[in-house]
């Protein structure tokens, strides 16, 4: 059994060490906001915030995680930057198949939990984790920027 | 049932529900293009469609169409709306379920959204539906209350009578209303009167996407539910020599390993990473089989063989040929496309619970009639036995009009008795896609002294899609979505040559790809129109200019993109601008691109300008959206993506050997839309078919280079 906190809450759960964190959250808690896209950490679908970091969760193994705070996108709304990031996508229609966005918005959280007032090119730089096959990007530039103002 | 009519509409009828409501359907005469699908089925066309109902849960559409991100479900809701007098927040929107007989799309004839049909498939027959229903909702009311129909107005779902101050919900009203002669010619409100239709409507589907909370059929959770994985032979038509069960049953929470054909294996676990921990220690061995020695150069080498043999004729107009032979400037040349792989984001899975004597499948797909019939076909249940629950998608671009994954699904959990989602790895949908066919063109064209198109061949060579999805659309030889684009293009053409050799690559699986033919043809065409200009000296706006006298609509939006692009304007070294122009998918379109060589001779996408003349617009953000979005996903290909194989096998994987265009690549995009009264055109498509031409012809406009081949930055490298 591991205790792990996710949105503020604990859950115990007995599963693997190198049971990725992304399956854990899925298949066994049942919180299936986070996406599984890639599996190799190249596309971003399944981007959690660990202490406000964007990780990866299909490479976040959980031996990784200790006592960590683990944000995923149905809690990313209690935080002001997560609320505001997810205002701002709806305000300018962002999402197409939307598969992608549970990622963007918590990796765009991450950008501003860090980052006030990002630029293009820290925007660029936060974001090209995080692969849109619908081609939201021109949209996803311009919320982030709104969620910023 | 209560009564029903014929009118020289069409047929409707009014439906009382068990819990009291009102079913409206109503059926329509058959539209759609003489080279389309359509002929296929005569006697399927007058069946009926229904899609408003009325009961306690409110007022619901149900959509024929499906979801896959391009905001049909909105653009639907929207039609009826307005016809019905509601907010967009009044009306709830449902997955139609399989039926051909009431929700064919009447353009591909089939219950499937593909195409870029939508919307021209639903612009009347929706507002047709709804119409009818307010009619018969007023109708009744003003009988309860022993009034002129004509003296009550609705507003916003109420219907009131002022002058004797009554009113009454739609809800109060429907089992009476349904009691009602249905009206035989229902009048549809005059463009200058809609209130819904031309907004900027907000999506309905877009709040549960921010929040996490929608549910894609890959977040289906039935209770009872096990997780499987599956590998399936990396080259088509092997078959597994060896694997080891005792060390996949050995790895904890796996609980079941099953097969199907000998080609294909998944394992079942109590969570996804049980199921491929499992799948791994099965250490499996393959037998290639008689397509181990697959390689593209081997279907490249064959398709150049067959092409240089006659086709079907397409067009034959004016001796083409002759006129070219003869004429002062004449070029000709090769284009070639490659195999694409669709990788929406969210990877195949199907959930399947399979019991003696009837299935359920949770699935997101584009074709539930043929998800209920595969189904149904494996496990040997009638089709009424098999209810399919259609899914949001997390994209599709046309991977899920096919039902191989729900078959093979199906097959691989035809003996297991508890519900299992069965999840395709990101490399097992990336290397079992039905791909984007490989094409091989080849082209010529004759210009007159005066640098004037005089005459044009085109032959395409690939498979066709439409022979195997929908054989009675390939009629004489002729796949019209192989040509789409190529025979007839937008310009002023006396002599013009076209046919079509349909060559089937051994071993490779080929289907619908976002923009389909067109995405194919309009690379070719348009890369080809600009060489004639540099041929002959002409600017390649001015050259198509030309050519357009008895197309307005397609000089227009030509004109208005060179005009927001600024075209013609010095650019610094290094930087050029590339046109294409089309009219396709009912809609005329042009976009010019603007992009930049690094000094490490990558091309850097500035920035895409599209005009767009759609007819009318029912949400003009929706129609901004398709094009941001399908320019990116056509440009995302044109750079990088190629589908190759190597002993048979596909060479790419995953998002690393397969690149898709990221935030820090991606173009600014500018949309311009032309006002329009003209029926709707489809969207969906049209930035995707409008990427690769305009991508080759900057970089020839930066660089001198014309490549002929994709995907460019490869070509140019």
């Amino acid at each position: 059994m591991k205790t792990i906190t996710i949105n503020g809450k604990t859950h115990e759960v007995d599963v693997p060490d190198d049971m990725p964190l992304l399956w854990v959250l899925r298949d066994v808690l049942g919180m299936t906001g986070t996406k599984y896209g890639c599996g190799i950490a190249q596309c971003g679908a399944c981007t959690v915030l660990i202490d406000d970091m964007a990780v990866r969760s299909c490479q976040t193994t959980m031996d990784m995680i200790d006592a960590q705070q683990i944000t995923t996108i149905e809690g990313v709304g209690e935080t002001e930057n997560g609320r505001k990031v997810q205002t701002a996508w709806l305000e300018k229609e962002v999402v197409q198949c939307g598969y992608c966005q549970s990622g963007q918005i918590m990796s765009a959280t991450a950008l501003l939990n860090t980052n006030a007032k990002p630029t293009d090119s820290d925007i660029d730089e936060a974001m090209a984790g995080n692969i849109c096959r619908c081609g939201t990007y021109v949209r996803i530039r311009d919320a982030i920027h709104t969620a910023a103002a | 049932m209560i009564n029903n009519l014929h009118s020289r509409r069409g047929f409707l009828k009014g439906t009382v529900l068990a819990t009291g409501g009102l079913v409206l359907a109503v059926q329509l005469p058959r539209m759609g293009r003489a080279t389309g699908p359509a002929s296929s089925s005569e006697e399927a066309a007058f069946t009926p469609n229904a899609f408003v109902k009325i009961d306690e849960s409110g007022i619901t559409l149900i959509m024929p169409h499906t979801e896959v991100g391009q905001g049909i479900y909105t653009s639907s809701a929207m039609l009826m709306a307005e016809e019905l007098e509601l907010r967009l927040d009044q009306l709830k929107v449902e997955a139609a379920p399989p039926d051909l007989s009431k929700y064919m799309d009447p353009i591909l004839y089939d219950q499937a959204t593909g195409g870029s049909t939508s919307t021209r498939s639903d612009w009347m027959r929706l507002r047709q539906a709804a119409a009818t229903a307010r009619i018969m909702l007023v109708g009744a009311a003003a009988a309860r209350w022993r009034v002129d129909p004509a003296q009550c107005r609705v507003h916003e779902g109420t219907i009131y009578h002022d002058a004797s101050n009554q009113s009454s919900t739609y809800y109060d009203i429907a089992a009476e209303a349904a009691k009602l002669p249905v009206p035989a010619d229902v009048p549809l409100k005059d463009p200058s009167q809609f209130k819904v239709i031309g907004t900027r409507a907000k999506r309905l589907d877009t709040p549960g996407k921010v929040n996490g909370s929608v549910v894609y059929g890959m977040d289906i959770r039935v209770p009872g539910m096990k997780y499987a994985t599956l590998a399936i032979s990396p080259v088509t038509g092997g078959r597994f020599t060896k694997m080891d069960e005792a060390a996949a049953r050995a790895v904890k929470g796996v609980l079941d390993i099953v097969t199907a054909d000998n080609a294909a294996i998944a394992v079942i676990g109590e969570h996804m990473w049980a199921a491929k921990q499992g799948l791994d220690a099965l250490n499996i061995e393959w037998d290639a089989g008689e397509n181990g020695a697959v390689t593209v150069d081997t279907i490249v080498a064959k398709m150049d063989q067959v092409s240089q043999q006659p086709g079907v004729v397409i067009r034959d107009e004016n001796k083409a040929v002759d006129v070219i032979a003869n004429a002062p400037t004449k070029l000709s040349a090769i284009y070639r496309s490659p195999f694409l792989s669709h990788s929406p984001m969210e990877p195949l899975n199907c959930t399947l619970h399979i019991q003696n004597d009837r299935a359920e499948v949770w699935v997101g797909t584009q074709v539930p009639v043929r998800t209920q019939k595969a189904v149904a076909d494996i496990t040997g249940l009638p089709v009424e036995k098999v209810t399919v629950n259609n899914q949001l998608m997390g994209g599709a671009f046309g991977r899920r009009l096919d039902v191989d994954t729900i078959e093979l699904a199906a097959k691989l959990l035809k003996d297991i008795r508890y519900p299992v989602k069965l999840v395709w790895t990101r490399e097992q949908d990336m290397t079992h896609d039905y791909y984007r066919p490989y094409y091989y063109d080849r082209v010529a064209a004759g210009l007159d002294k005066d640098g004037r198109l005089i005459g044009r061949t085109h032959r395409v060579t690939g498979s066709s899609i439409f022979a195997r999805w929908a054989p009675a659309a390939f009629k004489n030889g002729i796949d019209p979505d192989a040509v789409d684009c190529a025979s007839e293009t937008p310009y002023d053409e006396e002599a013009v040559f076209a046919d079509y050799v349909r060559d089937e690559p051994a071993g490779v699986n080929t289907s619908w790809w976002r923009g389909v033919g067109a995405s194919h043809n309009l690379f070719v065409v348009e890369s080809f129109v600009d060489e004639m200009a540099t041929a002959t000296k002409q600017d390649p706006l001015e050259f198509r200019r030309k050519m357009l006298t008895k197309n307005p609509r397609a000089l227009a939006v030509l004109n208005l993109a060179a005009e927001k692009a600024g075209w013609g304007q010095a650019l610094p070294p290094g930087r050029g601008k590339g046109i294409s122009l089309q009219v396709a998918f009912g809609s005329y379109l042009a976009h010019i691109l603007e992009i930049e060589i690094t000094d490490e001779k990558e091309v850097r996408l500035l920035r895409s300008v599209i005009a767009v003349d759609c007819g009318v617009v029912i949400n003009p953000d929706t129609v901004v959206a398709q094009m941001e979005g399908g320019v990116i996903f056509g440009l995302s290909s044109a750079m990088f993506n190629q589908v190759t194989f190597t002993d048979g096998a596909v060479d790419q994987t995953n998002f690393d050997t397969y690149r898709v265009l990221r935030i820090n690549e991606a173009p600014k995009v500018e949309v311009y839309q032309i006002k329009s009264g003209e029926a709707p055109g489809g969207v969906g498509e049209a930035g995707t078919a409008a990427a690769a031409g305009a991508l080759a012809n900057a970089i020839f406009a930066a660089t001198g280079k014309r490549i002929r081949s994709l995907p460019l930055a490869e070509a140019l490298g």
